[in-house]
């Protein structure tokens, strides 16, 4: 029993860190209808911004985490002009590609600058955690859950209480509409490239002490993330934070109980049970294209 | 049926096969002689067998993405599953080559089939995600499952059949499988399913309502990648003799893509290209390989260029040129009349629908309307804005699934029918805005109607194409049959979607507002075509707002107002019915409709 109250723990921490990355994930295929397929990068990009600032040049943690994400929302707006702005009138397909090789240039990038050693990063406390009853509580997966649920509770109040947020609440539903309105979509679209990144940003940085900085990080939180909003529902906010939540405890119990070489398998097969028997995920709702 | 129809289609079939089959074979064959006669070291040797073996599974890719329009973003694996069989079955349990070639292939397929199947009802980027998870997936087994694959160290000594035991035999083995498997791949693109893989590539809606079972359309497209991918990867084994977990990573997977899409995806040449180029470039910039990384994140930018700048790869570039320079030439021959069945001499009712019912959550949108449709006249379905006359005729061709009420077409029930079913069952439709797949000819484009399951021209193609172009002709545009459609004026588009529908011989025709957009003189044109539609027989159901249309041309209008049925019966006394001028002009009723 102790154990299990602990893997959930585990679980729940690791599982914030999918529901952040699935969260950048939602807001960009609600702005633009497209799935960015470079999100995981972003996570990835910003720790090894973290270990340079921190680790290597050796400015204050907190100094060094507010660097970074400033680079993450240049980095999303680059992004943004490089890879989906000149295809933003062309179906689908061309944008997923070009995001795909988006991914690859910035994760292979990194690759070349940095070298492919993997980097620690410590976490933000000094002390590793505590003992609560039978449950240790580590002081990293206390931070990301805590992160998690506040930024989700911000963002909650961001989009349904501010005028900015209602504007790209609009452009996600209606994007003609909202330009025939007068808001200009260009630079809600940019705004959205460039808050996720930043939350992927936050994301890669408060799970780089949980695993290794690596760079192949990027690619295994954004294929946890994409499963996360399958089984919550696709482009649901609610089911993003749901989805990487039940994945992060599915994943963590596998490990314990069936087979650790194969951890990282479970996402996949989980995805494709949920796309067999509910493939509109826990909250989705299937809606048909319009003739 | 005239006798000078099928003289025109015999002689309209790619002209270009007289030649160009001989000519084909003679390359082939020079290759092959090439491969086998003039001496090379064993870099030279290795990298033809890679090119080789790769453009086999690059091919996998066209098929897929380029003339289906689905992704597949673990080539790779597929192409490994290939290469560990001819592997592990050879050195491990003994089997013969051709033997682990054919399960190799068989596993391929199967994983194929079975990733298709689960995630092609959904969109794109399902498959994209799940396509490489199903990469990541292979990988790790590769490496984990160290009995069965050897794990990280690979398999080593994969021995080849005895008579092609020489690598210059063996390559030229691998050239003619190439040849052959380019060959099939550019006539799949004519024949009825690489048509059919277009239309759903082009718009998938239009696809499933023109008759063509857009899902098993796409688990097929996708089974055939996979297999192509089983025996590139199989060749490959046996090619190398040695097989190890990196060489079938998602690297891998992008590699294939970018050869197919800096090729270009829509043809074979450009698989054969693409592959050529990134398999001897890279040799070229060896040095790059020196830093890690480097060389794919040239990948990675190359894919992004290549989507912005040159989205139809080097082959579909240089094809616009040289279309260009031929165009204008074909000779334009006559299909013959059209003719139209109207669905034979069956009962009097051609549609009866009882009590349909359409609720979104809480909004009715059909609300119990019952509809009668005689045999061989023109009944319109009218109402204001919101009225709910698309969503009934999206129920009625199955688009939207019925909430409650009975669909019958020619005494058949087709309420549960899928979109492509109900086609097959005679029904044709065309769409309020324009849904043709506009990548491909008029011709093109009224072959798939005419490829209807059920339709007289059958399955021969000679009949098929004189079919197509007798419904072009019926609606004046034979002339441009040859045209791609997105060139097209919106006029003349609408006619093709109209000869699409008539192609099929369906026995009702349903028009979604086929006067939006269309200027005077094109509402003329539109008129007279629709009265010789129903001169020859054909039942139509029309959606309009054009009332001098409407009037014009319908014997029978059925009235909808917020999802409920108002009035119905002959025209001019349902244009006389207070309802129906209410609905349409509020309350006082001076002005004529």
């Amino acid at each position: 029993m102790d154990l299990v109250l602990q893997l959930l723990f585990t679980g729940i921490g690791i599982g914030s860190v999918y529901a952040l990355v699935a969260l950048g994930f939602v807001l960009i295929f609600r702005a633009t209808n497209v799935v960015n397929f470079a999100q995981g990068e972003f996570s990835m990009v910003a720790a090894f911004l973290m270990v340079v600032f921190s680790v290597k040049i050796g400015l204050p943690y907190w100094v060094a985490f507010i660097i970074a994400l400033i680079c993450m929302a240049g980095l999303g707006a680059v992004f943004n002009l490089a890879v989906y702005y000149p295809l933003r009138h062309r179906t689908y397909l061309p944008v997923i590609i070009s995001t795909i090789g988006a991914s690859i240039f910035i994760a292979n990038t990194t690759l070349a600058i940095h070298g492919p050693e993997p980097e620690v990063l410590s976490g933000w406390f000094d002390t590793p955690g505590f003992m609560l009853g039978p449950v240790y509580f580590d002081n990293q997966y206390v931070l990301i859950i805590v992160v998690t649920a506040l930024l989700v509770a911000l963002q909650y109040w961001f989009f349904e209480h501010t005028l900015l947020g209602k504007k790209l609440q609009a452009t996600s539903q209606d994007k003609e509409m909202a330009a025939l309105l007068g808001i200009p979509v260009a630079v809600m679209i940019m705004i959205t490239f460039v808050y996720s990144a930043v939350i992927g940003g936050i994301a890669g940085i408060l799970v780089a002490p949980v695993l290794f900085v690596s760079i192949g990080m990027g690619a295994t939180i954004a294929l946890k993330a994409f499963a996360a909003t399958i089984i919550g529902g696709f482009g649901e906010v609610t089911g993003a934070i749901i989805g990487g939540l039940a994945l992060g405890v599915i994943e963590t119990f596998g490990a314990a109980y069936i087979s650790v070489p194969y951890k990282d398998g479970f996402a996949f097969l989980v995805l494709i049970a949920f796309l067999i028997f509910r493939p509109q995920g826990i909250f989705g709702e299937r809606v048909a294209e319009k003739a | 049926m005239s006798s000078s129809e099928t003289t025109a289609s015999a002689g309209a079939i790619r002209p270009r096969l007289r030649w160009g089959v001989p000519a084909y074979l003679l390359l082939v064959l020079a290759a092959m002689a090439l491969a086998i006669v003039v001496p090379k070291t064993g870099y030279v040797l290795n990298i033809s067998l890679q090119a080789t073996t790769y453009a086999i599974a690059v091919l996998g890719l066209t098929v897929v993405l380029g003339l289906c329009g689905q992704i597949n973003l673990a080539q790779a694996a597929f192409f490994g599953l290939g290469a560990y069989a001819v592997g592990i079955g050879q050195t491990e349990h003994g089997l013969n080559f051709w033997a682990c070639l054919l399960i190799g292939t068989g596993v391929a397929a199967g994983f194929g089939a079975l990733l298709g199947a689960s995630t092609l009802r959904l969109g794109g980027h399902y498959l994209a995600m799940v396509t490489i998870s199903f990469q990541q997936i292979v990988t790790l087994v590769l490496i984990n499952w160290i009995p069965v694959t050897k794990g990280p160290d690979g398999v080593r000594a994969i021995p080849r059949p005895g008579f092609l035991a020489d690598g210059s035999t063996y390559l030229a083995f691998c050239i003619a499988v190439l040849a052959a498997v380019g060959f099939l791949v550019w006539r799949l693109r004519d024949s009825r399913l690489g048509r059919a893989m277009r239309a759903v590539r082009d718009n998938e809606l239009a696809a499933g309502v023109a008759g063509i079972d857009v899902y098993r359309t796409k688990v097929t497209a996708f089974a055939l990648s996979a297999i192509l991918g089983g025996v590139g990867g199989g060749l490959f084994a046996g090619g190398f003799s040695y097989v190890s977990p990196d060489q079938f990573s998602f690297a891998e997977s992008v590699v294939f893509l970018t050869m197919v899409l800096l090729g270009g995806a829509a043809s074979p040449v450009g698989a054969v290209i693409g592959t050529g180029l990134l398999i001897l470039i890279p040799e070229w910039l060896r040095f790059l390989k020196s830093i890690p990384g480097l060389y794919l994140a040239i990948y990675g930018a190359a894919v992004i260029l290549i989507m912005v700048f040159m989205p139809d790869g080097i082959w579909g570039f240089l094809r616009g040129r040289l279309d260009r320079l031929k165009r204008a030439v074909l000779p334009v021959r006559s299909g013959g009349a059209l003719q139209l069945s109207g669905g034979g001499q069956g009962a009097d009712t051609v549609l009866e629908v009882r009590g349909l019912s359409k609720h979104f959550g809480g909004l009715k949108a059909v609300d119990e309307v019952d509809l009668t449709i005689r045999r061989g006249g023109v009944h319109a379905l009218i109402g204001p804005n919101g009225s709910g006359k698309t969503t009934t005729l999206n129920v009625l061709s199955g688009l939207y699934k019925a909430t409650a009420g009975s669909i019958v077409l020619d005494g058949r029930d087709i309420t549960n029918l899928p979109p492509h079913a109900r086609t097959q069952a005679g029904l044709g439709r065309t769409f309020q805005n324009i849904r043709l797949w506009r990548s491909m000819t008029a011709l093109e484009n009224v072959m798939v109607g005419a490829e209807r399951p059920g339709s007289p021209a059958g399955s021969d193609p000679a009949a098929l194409m004189a079919r197509a172009r007798a419904a072009l002709a019926f609606v004046e545009l034979e002339d441009r049959a040859d045209e791609v459609v997105a060139s097209f004026s919106y006029g003349h588009q609408r006619a093709v979607e109209i000869a699409r529908a008539l192609a099929g011989d369906p026995a009702l025709l349903l028009l979604d507002e086929p006067g939006a957009g269309l200027n005077s003189s094109e509402k003329v044109e539109l008129r007279n075509l629709l009265k010789r539609i129903s001169a020859r027989g054909l039942t139509i159901l029309i959606i309009d707002h054009d009332m001098t249309l409407v009037s014009e041309v319908a014997q029978h209008i059925t009235v909808l107002n917020f999802g409920r049925r108002i009035a119905d019966g002959y025209s001019a006394d349902v244009l006389k019915h207070p309802d129906v001028i209410a609905a349409y002009l509020g309350a006082a009723p001076d002005v004529p409709a």
